[in-house]
């Protein structure tokens, strides 16, 4: 099926369109990421947030960019200078090429040519975002580590066994997942999921596989340092973690990059878990919308899925108090890895019971 | 030993059952309280637009106060200055000359008055010493400033402004 795709001019041009659009798409998403942030914690304060910037606040985020790009830029004398921009460089980096494997959208026609709504469709999707992942955290080592301060060192080491024992996890409850699908594709994956309702129970994993998908959203909290497992940029005991010594936009990287990483974590939730673009009724939609806005509805139920977890990911943090270290810990290697194991063998067991007996 | 009082209460604590050890539970009804919140009333003054009113008794910038006709209270007794806490009141006094009785009340008044806003603690002593009912502490909020030397605050600043038509 892929030798099927003819390979010319325009195929470049569109996955270069499709690709410069994802990117500016996440950029935005972070950067609005960052007010929604300030407003949704002000509201669940009884707040109104940032108001002043543009109507509602709406300019603020380039007020904030604005601000970083003018801030004085410091490297410390004695930090070791190439690892110092290598690190920010890093973590933006990987947060952004995590989404190249997102399907996006059904395949659309647009003008005339059929083009499909994912930059590519590599049979080891999962493996790729899982690999990207694990790169992130080499963002925050390396910074850390160059900054040659205490502070952090100790968040970049807290970053690293916290990303290495939750990424145990996080692979242990997808694999529970994968048996069911039989596919490392994220595009086979959400086909799968097509529509909500199929043979007398959903379509979408989350409904066969809620404790993977509890397991997975925990880790993706610790993946992605949000609260209540932002240990590495912990204030009260580390200042300001792993970028304590970082100043103007090379922090404004960091701070980023956890907006975009927060972003890409969302979208591979609701791909893997809550069918990606597909909705309720989608066969009908596409039916009557046709194959140029019909796929369009799906991205744009794709996109709600991923706002709401993106909300979700802010209201958790302005609910539940950060974990101490040692109960983090806990949690990653003595709740949520035996969880997850125990969830294989129960999907396992439940996918034997199945072929044998049905 | 018996208690004194019955005031002392020792708590029980349990061993957190399954359900409270896995603290999901506990975490949706926190999560529900949060999210409740985003509908409530906000709480937020938009201050340089709406300002809140200050309380009865609120001390702030002092302001040397005028008698019915307009002329200034103070005397120059030095009890404020005496009173003050932080040492923050000094002034120079000076004889009523002829004339000059639209100005002052009594007979020596303050040439020089002058209060350094860095040091004052806005105790409101200077305003209970005062036997003239001459210095309130009835201001607003101190301004901030640049330089040390703009906190000093002479009489241009501190004395009230002059009654229309009574004074010239």
């Amino acid at each position: 099926m892929k030798l099927a795709i003819v390979i010319d001019g325009y195929y470049f041009l569109e996955k270069f369109g499709l690709i410069t659009v994802i990117f500016a798409l996440s950029l935005v998403v972070a950067m609005y990421s960052t007010l929604a942030e300030r407003k949704i914690a002000g509201f669940l304060q009884d707040r109104v947030g940032p108001n002043r910037a543009g109507w509602g606040g709406m300019l603020q985020p380039l007020a904030d960019g604005v601000k970083m790009f003018l801030k004085e830029e410091i490297i410390p004398a004695e930090s070791s200078k190439f690892l110092f921009i290598v690190g920010p460089s890093l973590a933006i980096l990987t947060a952004c090429i995590g989404s190249a494997v997102i399907p996006w959208g059904d395949t659309i026609v647009l003008f005339g040519r059929t083009v499909d709504l994912q930059v590519t469709d590599i049979n080891v999707g999962v493996l790729y975002i899982f690999g990207v992942v694990s790169l992130g955290v080499y963002g925050i080592m390396i910074g850390g580590w160059a900054s040659n301060n205490k502070y952090s060192l100790m968040g970049a080491i807290r970053a690293a066994s916290q990303n290495i024992s939750y990424e145990i996890a996080m692979g242990l409850s997808i694999i529970a997942l994968l048996m069911m699908t039989g596919s490392l594709s994220l595009r086979d994956i959400t086909n799968q999921q097509h529509g909500f309702w199929h043979e007398g129970w959903f379509s979408w994993n989350f409904f066969s596989q809620p404790l993977g998908f509890l397991i997975f959203l925990v880790c993706a909290f610790a993946e992605t340092n949000r609260t209540p497992f932002d240990l590495p940029e912990c204030e009260t005991e580390l200042v300001g973690g792993y970028h304590t010594e970082y100043s103007s936009m090379k922090l404004g990287f960091y701070l980023f990059s956890e907006y975009i990483n927060m972003f890409v974590s969302s979208a591979v939730m609701s791909t893997l878990y809550f069918g990606g673009y597909n909705y309720p009724g989608m066969d009908w939609v596409m039916e009557h919308a046709g194959p140029t806005w019909g796929p369009l509805v799906g991205v744009a139920a794709l996109l709600g899925k991923i706002f709401f977890f993106i909300f979700f990911f802010m209201w958790v943090r302005w609910t539940v108090p950060r974990f101490r270290y040692d109960q983090l810990m806990n949690l990653g290697w003595k709740v949520l890895i035996p969880l997850a194991i125990a969830n294989i063998v129960a999907t396992g067991l439940w996918m034997t019971v199945k072929a044998t007996y049905f | 030993m018996e208690s004194l009082t019955n005031k002392k209460k020792v708590l029980e604590q349990k061993p957190m059952t399954l359900l409270e050890r896995m603290y999901l539970p506990a975490i949706v009804k926190g999560m529900s309280i949060t999210f409740m919140h985003m509908f409530r009333k906000k709480e937020t003054v938009f201050y340089p637009e709406v300002q809140r009113e200050f309380s009865e008794n609120w001390r702030g910038m002092h302001s040397l106060k005028r008698d019915e006709q307009g002329r200034e209270r103070c005397t120059a007794c030095g009890l404020c200055a005496l009173s003050c806490p932080a040492e923050a009141i000094t002034m120079i006094s000076a004889e009523r000359k002829k004339g000059e009785e639209h100005l002052y009340r009594e007979e020596k008044y303050a040439a020089v008055y002058e209060i350094n806003m860095l040091r004052c603690i806005f105790c409101g002593l200077c305003e209970e010493a005062c036997p003239k009912e001459a210095i309130y502490l009835d201001g607003p909020i101190v301004p901030a400033d640049y330089l040390r030397k703009d906190f000093i605050y002479g009489k241009d600043k501190l004395v009230e402004k002059t009654i229309e038509g009574v004074n010239a």
